[in-house]
This record gives structure tokens, C-alpha cells and sequence, in this order.
């Protein structure tokens, strides 16, 4: 990364992998439960959380000095509550279905954990660039492991892909059905997210040990 | 300065200056996507209406209306007439479906004012239904719905959404398990108006008996079931008078 220094990069590499939100640090859980049944949902909320936190690292970056510490908390709240805002009416502007069927949890990014944690962590301390870069990197961490088990869900629990069936058609029995192969409806329950979220935190662990916490 | 940053004073202005600065920007943002928003919520009523007519994209279990680019034609050929109703009287009005069911509701609290009430009846596979529409309060916030009757007035079609209530809970009563179970019920007894209960400890789970005026409650939606049963009767009361001229 020509575009990049190393200590840069690492702002956007770190969360992907090692220092993710949601496998390491277990932040942002309920909404990666709640919207990733099917992968185009999980899109559209990674692609909205990014827009809140990067956006709003870099605006909290930006008036850092100028906040005064006893309402910080609130001066941040309500950036990310004005951005969910934008992305909701924006949604509900050109993506009205979308926008009903993540109802009320794009309301609920405000609650996010990564966002009020990376605001307070990390963009009251550092510039609007890095900021910008942790919003990305963090937001993509979260946004990654919401696609995975997106598409893991969508693919075993309704046999197809942002809507397409490529498994061929359950009912008419055709592609694997054919075989005798069956949709697992389990897949698209809450509990299953979870189970899926702790598959990919064992891999993810099994793969680099450092990251197994020591009692 | 630090010291600055700390005074009351301070905050207080900066507190001020952020509200405003982000409130006519909010302002700006809602005002200028409105025309957009109003346009695809009365694309989706369209829809809304034609799926308690039975006229959707389901499959076995998903809920799926037409698509939106025909919804409008499909829209324009099934129902056949839109009314408002007073009482036992009904005017023709080719846009009833724009009332906001929401305002005559707050409206009618006024007693000078004359509640429109709109009925669009639909025609499907030669049955004309008529089909009702219905508003309440669920847990968190608004619910609302469409009622397809024949002249009978038995339910022929559902269609159920709310606003904001608890995921996998109460958001439940826009599910084909929940919506379907309406199909059949009767809401009349005889000649008295009885509506239909989402009622828990049902006597009848497999919902065989239509004639009970129940539909099994939902778990742990106790309050959305009853708010929807709140709605039914309430609502469809109101345009009882001019049904039964319908059933002869």
C-alpha cells in the first residue's frame, strides 16, 4: 500500500483480522444476529455502519479540541444519531423494501457498540485521517464476519444467494434437490447466527493461538 | 482556552450551536427525499391491498407482494371500485386508497368532523371482496392492516405490518403462519358483530373451528395480539352498518 504508511495500514488491516470487533472484542453482537438471515441485508448494513462510523470518527476527529469533555457523550450520540438518521430516510428514499426489512435496527446502529467505542477509543484521541481509517478498518471488521454469516445463512437456509437460487429450486426439486438434499429452516433462526459467529471465532483462534486468552 | 472549554457558559452555546447545525441539516436531508418517500409508501399500500386480495408473489411460506414496477396496473385491474363510506351510504372515489387513515382517525375525535371512511372492492377469480382497512397500537408503536371480506363477510385475505414492534415477537403478525390462520373466520354471529380475537389459551390451536371468532395468539406477543384484536373490532365496527347491506 503505496498510498499508505505501515502505521496507516495497520488501522484498517488490524480489525479485520486480529483485533476484529465482533470475533475479538465481541462488540456489535445483537445486530450480526439479528439482520445476516440473508446475505443482501448484511450487505446494506455493513455498508450503512461504515457510513456512520467513518463518517462520524472523522467529524468527532475533526471538533475533538472543541468539545467540552462534561457532554462529550452526548455531542457523540447525537452525530451518530443525525448520521443513522440520513442513512434511514436516504434508504427509505431508494431502497424502501430494504429499509422495511431492516426496520428498526437501522435505528438501532446508534446502539452499536463499535460506534460509541470507537468514538470515545479512538477519534477523541487521534486525527480526522486516522480516525477516518479506523472507522473504515473497524466497520469493515464488522461488515466482513456480517457477510459470512450472511451468506452462510441465506446459502443452507434458503438455498440461495442475494435472492438468486443456486442450489436449484426446492420445490420443483431441481439442482442438489434433486439428490434428496433439504434446506435447513434452523439456519434461519437467531440461535444459528450465533452458533455460526462461534464457529468463526473458533477458526479464527484454532488458526492464530496467540489470540486465546489465558486465565 | 482549556479553561474556557470547561465553563458552563461554554457548553451551554456549544450545545446550542450543535442542535441548530444539526437539526437544519436533518431538516434539509428529510425535505428534499419526502416527494420519494411518499411515492414508495403509496406504491406499497398498492401492494398492501392487492395482497389481502390474494393477489401476491407467494410461495409456500414467504410473504411477497407483486413487484412495484406493475403494481400499479395490477393494481388498477383487480380493484374495481374505491369507495368511502358513511354509515350505509357509499360514494364513489377513484382515490380513496390516498386517505390517510391515520388523520381521519384524529380528525374524528372532533365531533363536527365527518370521518371518511375508504372500502376498495376488489374482484379475483370472479369474487368480489371488500376489502377494509385497519389501524392500531401494537407494543412499541402503530399497527395496521387490510381485511379482505366477501359479502358473506367472511375473512378472505390478510395483510398485517406495524411500525416498529419487537423482532421474532410481535413483528410476527406479518408472518403467512399468523396471517393465514385469518382466512375463513367469520366476524359476525348471527347479526351482532363479534371481530376476531388473537386469543391465548385457544381451544382450537389447528384453528379447524372458523366459526369461533379466534385466531391462535402469537408467544410472547401478548400486547401486539391484543392491540390487533383491539384494532379489528374497533375498525371493522365502523363499516359493519354498510357490509351487511352487502349480505342479503
Amino acid at each position: 500500500m503505496g498510498l499508505l504508511s505501515k502505521k496507516d495500514a495497520k488501522l484498517i488491516t488490524d480489525p479485520l483480522a486480529d483485533n476484529n470487533p465482533i470475533t475479538i472484542q465481541v462488540l456489535g453482537i445483537c445486530s450480526a444476529l439479528a439482520v445476516t438471515a440473508e446475505l443482501k441485508p448484511s450487505i446494506v448494513m455493513a455498508i450503512s455502519v461504515m457510513f456512520v462510523l467513518a463518517m462520524g470518527s472523522t467529524v468527532i476527529s475533526l471538533i475533538r479540541n472543541i468539545i467540552p469533555s462534561k457532554i462529550r457523550i452526548i455531542v457523540q450520540l447525537v452525530i451518530a444519531a443525525a448520521l443513522v438518521i440520513i442513512v434511514d430516510q436516504i434508504l427509505k428514499a431508494f431502497a424502501y423494501e430494504l429499509s422495511k426489512q431492516l426496520s428498526v435496527f437501522v435505528g438501532l446502529i446508534i446502539t452499536n457498540c463499535i460506534i460509541m467505542g470507537r468514538f470515545e477509543a479512538f477519534a477523541l484521541a487521534n486525527g480526522p485521517w486516522k480516525s477516518f481509517l479506523d472507522g473504515i478498518g473497524n466497520s469493515a471488521g464488522y461488515g466482513i464476519i456480517l457477510i459470512i454469516v450472511g451468506f452462510f445463512r441465506e446459502l443452507l437456509g434458503s438455498g440461495s444467494l442475494l435472492g438468486y437460487k443456486v442450489l436449484g429450486d426446492a420445490i420443483e426439486k431441481t439442482g442438489v434437490y434433486a439428490y434428496g438434499y433439504e434446506n435447513n429452516g434452523f439456519m434461519l433462526l437467531a440461535p444459528m447466527a450465533l452458533i455460526t459467529i462461534g464457529i468463526i471465532i473458533w477458526v479464527q483462534r484454532s488458526r492464530n493461538t496467540s489470540l486465546i486468552e489465558h486465565n | 482556552m482549556a479553561k474556557n472549554l470547561e465553563s458552563n457558559t461554554y457548553t451551554v452555546l456549544f450545545a446550542s450551536g450543535m442542535v441548530i447545525i444539526v437539526g437544519a441539516l436533518l431538516a434539509f436531508v428529510a425535505s428534499s427525499l419526502q416527494e420519494k418517500i411518499t411515492e414508495n409508501k403509496r406504491i406499497e399500500k398498492q401492494q398492501n391491498i392487492l395482497y389481502a386480495l390474494g393477489v401476491n408473489e407467494n410461495d409456500e411460506t414467504s410473504v411477497e407482494f407483486v413487484s412495484k414496477d406493475i403494481v400499479g396496473a395490477e393494481f388498477s385491474k383487480y380493484i374495481t371500485k374505491q369507495l368511502v363510506i358513511s354509515g350505509t351510504e357509499a360514494v364513489e372515489d377513484p382515490n380513496a386508497y390516498l386517505i390517510d387513515i391515520k388523520k381521519e382517525a384524529t380528525e374524528a375525535k372532533n365531533p363536527n368532523y365527518k370521518r371518511r371512511l375508504p372500502l376498495f372492492v376488489g374482484e379475483k377469480d370472479g369474487v368480489t371482496l371488500y376489502i377494509v382497512p385497519v389501524r392500531g397500537k401494537g407494543l412499541w408503536d402503530a399497527i395496521w392492516g387490510y381485511i379482505a371480506l366477501d359479502d358473506q363477510l367472511v375473512v378472505q385475505g390478510v395483510y398485517f405490518d406495524h411500525q416498529g414492534e419487537t423482532p421474532g415477537l410481535g413483528s410476527n403478525i406479518k408472518e403467512r403462519f399468523f396471517m393465514d390462520d385469518f382466512k375463513g373466520e367469520h366476524i359476525l354471529d348471527g347479526d351482532t358483530f363479534k371481530g376476531i380475537n388473537a386469543a391465548k389459551g385457544n381451544a382450537d390451536p389447528k384453528n379447524l373451528d372458523k366459526m369461533d371468532f379466534e385466531v391462535d395468539a402469537i408467544a410472547g406477543a401478548t400486547i401486539t395480539g391484543t392491540g390487533l384484536s383491539a384494532m379489528l373490532k374497533k375498525d371493522l365496527a365502523m363499516y359493519i352498518p354498510y357490509l351487511k347491506t352487502l349480505k342479503q
